[in-house]
């Protein structure tokens, strides 16, 4: 049998051969009594809201692009945007170090430029982990994003036009409100697994960073604590994963009916 | 005004682009830098692809990585389809909706999630059954459960997209589900199931998360021993290793884009050809008339 620390049996068989049930809702308690994880989830919600934000302003002018191509760059340019989806998550955010690292190539280029002259310190800040994430996550942004820009009827925007409307206006008046859809799905797409994110903060961010999905990693495998693990992590799933699937669920319904 | 517009997306989508793939030349770069260090240029050289050789553990690694990868994503498919199939096909039955919502949990579920609760999972059946030893198995059943989520979803689609008449045409001339499934639906779905299959595969080559809770200490997956080589800084062997995965997925990805492109192009032209085909009337199949013959119910 193995033993792994610290916990205990929630069943245990007593003399007369009954189950005996042992409940403790002592990590239940320590969710609560320790600031940490309060304080880990709404930084971890804060970052993950921010990066999808910056994502959303990044991403919406290169799926307009893509979405206005001709046909044959339109699917060339889709391939260079998914490509690097394909390729290691992991190594994506390690090159990323590569650039950002203190003798990386930004602060080499801009020493050698005479623009700074000491080395900028990005690796192992909040900053980095932002660049991580809408580096990571850009083109969960962009695709849904192109596929409603795609949809858009060039003739709205002819007519807006044609009305007066000055560009800026089609944009706000038409555009926009008929890219909602794609905005939505864009920003779950980036949200959602920001909010967990682990390989980016331990990897970029500052070692006792509070990113959540950071924290339990902590819990479980240096402080070997399963129990506070477990309930962090069911926390997180009635607070961040049970809103969602309701709405999604709520969204589907609206659908169908 | 025109040209202003379509030179302001063109310039955002260039440094788009630029940004996603600047960090992986530099990466390609640095893995031909002679000098270990990120900072200096020490010349070109290919010393840091030797010294990949040298390394077993990182061959150990990748050639598990590939081993689960291949295992858990076939398992994914082949799952993944059945559950795809049972929720296009059959509009109700008991459990629609919890299979709905376990199918597709794991899209939602952060990854440290997803690991503990398999972990914990994993420890509990291992006292219950002495079944399953953590190692190659339970990470193959951890990434089998994440990647199964992933095949649905876009077998599911296509699924939805598929002309059903051509399955009842093909049952009304006498083939039986099983036939008319592999005949008629199967080569529909297939490229579906191909992406979904490479998607997976790549999903479980990538997987650090899950593979460290649920993997047993003596098991290293490839991203797993990356992971412990990166997290102290840069590591030039890791570049050199980095490019050669980035080069291999590169052109498995562009050749099946290329391939996949092509069968919808035939498959287009095919369509075309029978359309004009049945314009014309029909020429007989006599071929076509023994097989069984069966009662309309």
């Amino acid at each position: 049998m193995i033993r792994i620390p610290p916990f205990t049996d929630i069943f245990t068989r007593t003399a007369d051969h009954h189950l005996h049930l042992t409940l403790s809702f002592a990590s239940y308690r320590r969710l609560f009594n320790d600031d940490l994880f309060g304080l880990a989830y709404l930084f971890s919600l804060r970052l993950a809201l921010c990066s999808t934000l910056i994502c959303l302003v990044l991403g919406y002018p290169i799926a307009y692009a893509i979405a206005r191509a001709r046909r044959s760059t339109q699917n060339i340019l889709l391939l260079i945007i998914i490509l690097p989806f394909w390729t290691s998550f992991l190594l994506r955010v390690y090159a990323l170090e590569a650039i950002i690292a203190n003798g990386g190539l930004l602060n080499t280029v801009l020493l050698k430029l005479g623009v700074i002259s000491h080395p900028l310190v990005i690796m192992y800040t909040d900053l980095a982990m932002y660049i991580g994430i809408v580096y990571s996550y850009l083109p969960f942004m962009v695709l849904p994003l192109f596929a409603t820009l795609e949809k858009l009827d060039p003739a709205l925007l002819e007519a807006a036009a044609d009305l007066g409307s000055p560009p800026w206006r089609v944009f706000l008046d038409v555009t926009l409100p008929l890219s909602v859809p794609g905005i939505i799905a864009g920003s779950m797409l980036v949200f959602i697994p920001a909010v967990g994110e682990f390989v980016i903060p331990s990897l970029l961010g500052a070692p006792g960073n509070l990113m959540i999905g950071r924290v339990l990693w902590d819990e479980f495998f240096s402080n070997h604590d399963w129990p506070t693990a477990s309930v962090v992590a069911i926390a997180f799933l009635v607070l961040l994963v049970g809103p969602i699937a309701i709405y999604q669920h709520m969204s589907g319904r609206q659908v169908e009916g | 005004m025109a040209s202003g517009k379509s030179a302001f997306r063109v310039t955002a989508l260039c440094i788009g682009i630029a940004v996603m793939y600047l960090p992986i030349l530099v990466l390609i770069g640095y893995s031909f830098n002679a000098s270990p260090l990120a900072s200096v240029w020490g010349g070109f050289s290919t010393v840091w692809y030797g010294e990949l050789l040298r390394h077993r553990s990182l061959l150990d690694s990748a050639l598990l990585s590939l081993e689960v990868a291949v295992t858990a994503s076939t398992a994914a498919v082949v799952l993944g389809t059945l559950a795809a199939i049972a929720l296009v096909r059959f509009a109700r039955f008991p459990g629609r909706f919890l299979l709905t919502g376990m199918v597709t949990a794991p899209l939602v579920m952060p990854e440290v999630i997803t690991g503990i609760t398999q972990l914990l999972l994993f420890v509990s059946l291992l006292e219950t059954f002495s079944w399953p030893h953590r190692g190659f198995i339970t990470i193959v059943l951890a990434h089998v459960t994440f990647c199964i989520a992933y095949v649905t979803v876009t077998v599911r689609s296509r699924l939805q997209g598929a002309d059903r008449s051509l399955e009842e045409a093909a049952m009304d001339l006498g083939a039986g589900p099983t036939r008319a499934f592999i005949e008629i639906t199967l080569p529909l779905i297939a490229p579906a199931i191909l992406a979904s299959w490479l998607l997976s595969f790549t999903l479980s080559l990538d997987d650090l998360v899950i593979s460290s809770f649920v993997a047993g200490p003596a098991t290293n997956t490839l991203p797993m021993l990356i992971y412990s080589k990166v997290r102290l800084g840069i590591s030039p062997v890791i570049n050199a290793l980095a490019s050669i995965i980035i080069a291999i997925v590169g052109t498995c990805v562009i050749g099946a884009g290329w391939l996949m492109r092509r069968a919808e192009e035939r498959r287009v032209l095919e369509m075309r050809a029978a359309e004009r085909a049945n314009a014309e009337p029909e020429p007989d199949a006599p071929e076509r008339a023994p097989v069984a013959v069966r009662s309309p119910s």
